[in-house]
């Protein structure tokens, strides 16, 4: 680096702090556009089973890569919290089962059902923190196993085996929220506002303290850092980003039962964020929709080349295996070392 | 709260800084320290030497709380903090820099340094991104000065020169208001040309800010010292001035080996 440069940077009215927030590019924008105007072209099919349902589940991965990313913490629990909030929304609200179910207005259901399961993540979050690496994700898989076969068992709050049906969005503001347009939004928006508050948070001093936890928590707490509050607090915005989307997931399928939450689906959240990447907030959300594009179409393939239709999981696996081994950073990690560069060729050196 | 900061003030100035009872730690059999009992006033600046092993950096995890000893006492400006956890010591005014630098390799320097600042102002939590003339932000670049870092503040620390990672190292410890300084062989790996420069930013610190600081060169531990304390085997073993200490010659023997004196 020259010394110009350097001696502007160290001037007083320079902020190199926000110099790495910068603006939106243009492929933002574009987009952000495209997303906003889904509707006018795509068949509801696309706006629900696909948009709304890759939403939904890279926003749940979207929690876990933030512990995962920025926090050095993999939780596997985060898929739970996201279940255990659609279950209380059920048991608040209204559902089938209405010798279960509360009757509370959603208005009162949803924020309570947010609360709860923002509680729940935090208290497995408070168990969670004082390990590290294998022994987190065994602490976080525990609590996931141990919620799902309660719920399979528990049949006077968790309605056991089959769980709650006809858990449906409500209809406010004169608006039907259930019907496939208005709900894409509905996902598509809570998947925008928890992308932005990661953004938002990551260079925030509580998040730029978080990544310091992350590289050296021995230094952390030399500096006057508590490692294990800010790692907790940590879980607990997770939860609060995974919590909506749970309802969400719940309303999407109109129903919550043992299997949202059981080991398959756990796993299945760090597959999308592993595919996608760990390294950037949009990771989830590649990974998520590559994931529901494979679940609905390899189905498809899978039958038309002579085989058995269940051998999705099977894709999906090898899909998993294929990014950790070739790019451990996930599809956003292929496209910043191989796509990128070519698309920026000329435009290099402006740094 | 309030008289808890007004006994400490109080206190300050007329208790010892650092107050060592019988601190000994033992790695299951093995004694690391033994008995170590150490009085350091407000403002001194003291070396501890010793041969590896001599379990120098091991008293200063005791102090700094990385491991609890396994018995003794140690006080703070007059308060135990034995068994406070690393963070509440290092709010208390404690600091240390680590041997081997524990940096942010992947964050500038400035932002390690506000880290550093943050870790001991009451943002620690906050969602709000810093302003441009965020307090915190400002006295995160009058410390990148003070270590005579401004020229790299915006690098990647792992882009670093090993010199510049020591003097950053030291400006983490500076943060905030310290009142006490353990600083684990600063001039390890440095260059005659930045032990000098090291040596210039020790004794241009504040006369209030004492230190404790463990260093094998004595070219550099003599002369920014006002007193000298002697590890062998996990035991204080002499005490004195740096004259002092240059002078014996069982330490002469033991530590500066020959051809030492220049």
């Amino acid at each position: 680096m020259a010394a110009a440069p350097v001696a502007e940077a160290a001037a007083p009215g320079s902020a190199p702090r926000t110099s790495a927030a910068g603006g939106i590019p243009t492929s933002g924008w574009i987009l952000a556009l495209v997303l906003l105007l889904m509707p006018t072209f795509a068949s509801d099919f696309f706006l629900v089973q696909v948009f709304g349902w890759a939403f939904v589940l890279g926003t749940i991965a979207l929690s876990l890569q933030f512990l995962a990313g920025y926090g050095g913490m993999v939780s596997l629990v985060q898929m739970t919290v996201a279940g255990f909030a659609g279950y209380m929304v059920a048991i608040l609200g209204t559902s089938g089962l209405a010798q279960i179910s509360l009757g509370w207005p959603f208005w009162l259901a949803v924020p309570t059902a947010i609360a709860l399961a923002v509680l729940f993540g935090t208290l497995s979050g408070a168990l969670a923190v004082r390990t590290a690496g294998i022994y987190t994700i065994m602490i976080t898989l525990a609590i996931a196993a141990a919620f799902f076969y309660f719920t399979r068992q528990n049949e006077t709050v968790f309605g056991g085996f089959l769980g709650f049906n006809g858990v449906r969005a409500p209809v406010f503001w004169g608006i039907d929220w259930r019907a496939p347009v208005p709900f894409y939004y509905l996902c598509l928006a809570w998947a925008a506002i928890a992308w932005g508050l990661v953004v938002w948070v990551v260079r925030a001093p509580f998040g730029l303290a978080l990544q310091g936890i992350r590289d050296n928590p021995r230094r952390m707490a030399a500096l006057g850092f508590d490692v294990t509050a800010h790692r907790i607090a940590a879980y607990a915005f997770a939860a609060f980003l995974a919590a909506p989307a749970g309802i969400l997931l719940t309303w999407l399928n109109g129903q919550i039962a043992p299997g949202t939450v059981g080991i398959g689906p756990v796993i299945d959240v760090l597959v999308i964020a592993v595919i996608g990447g760990l390294g950037r907030p949009i990771g989830p959300f590649v990974g998520a929709l590559l994931y529901v594009l494979l679940r609905i179409f390899a189905m498809d393939l899978l039958v038309a080349l002579g085989l058995s239709g269940q051998r999705f999981q099977l894709v999906i696996g090898l899909g998993f295996l294929l990014t950790v081994l070739f790019s451990p950073d996930g599809i956003l990690g292929l496209w910043e070392r191989h796509i990128r560069p070519r698309l920026a060729g000329e435009r290099g050196g402006g740094r | 709260m309030a008289v808890a900061i007004a006994e400490r003030l109080s206190a300050t100035g007329q208790v010892n800084a650092l107050e060592l009872r019988g601190v000994t730690k033992y790695f299951g059999a093995l004694a690391a320290l033994s008995d170590v009992t150490l009085s350091v006033r407000p403002g001194e600046r003291r070396a501890i030497l010793g041969s590896n092993g001599a379990g120098k950096t091991t008293l200063l995890n005791c102090i700094t709380g990385d491991f609890l000893p396994t018995s003794g006492t140690i006080r703070f400006f007059g308060e135990d903090i034995t068994y406070f956890p690393a963070h509440e010591r290092i709010r208390r005014g404690l600091r240390r820099t680590y041997q081997i630098s524990l940096l942010f390799g992947g964050l500038s320097v400035l932002d390690n340094v506000y880290l550093a600042c943050l870790g001991v102002s009451r943002g620690r939590f906050s969602l709000l991104r810093p302003r441009r003339d965020d307090p915190l932000l400002e006295s995160a670049r009058a410390l990148v000065h003070a270590v005579h870092l401004d020229e790299v503040a915006d690098k990647k620390v792992a882009e670093l020169a090993h010199g510049q990672q020591r003097q950053l190292e030291l400006a983490l410890a500076l943060a905030g208001a310290p009142r006490f300084l353990l600083l684990d062989e600063p001039a390890a790996g440095l260059s005659p040309a930045e032990r000098a420069e090291l040596v210039a930013i020790l004794n241009g610190l504040p006369a209030h800010i004492g230190y404790v600081i463990i260093e094998h060169d004595m070219d550099v531990a003599l002369r920014v010292v006002e007193s000298v304390t002697l590890m062998h085997e996990g035991r204080i073993f002499k005490e004195g001035t740096p004259a002092e200490i240059e002078a014996d010659p069982e330490v002469q023997e033991l530590y500066l080996g020959h051809g030492h004196g220049a």
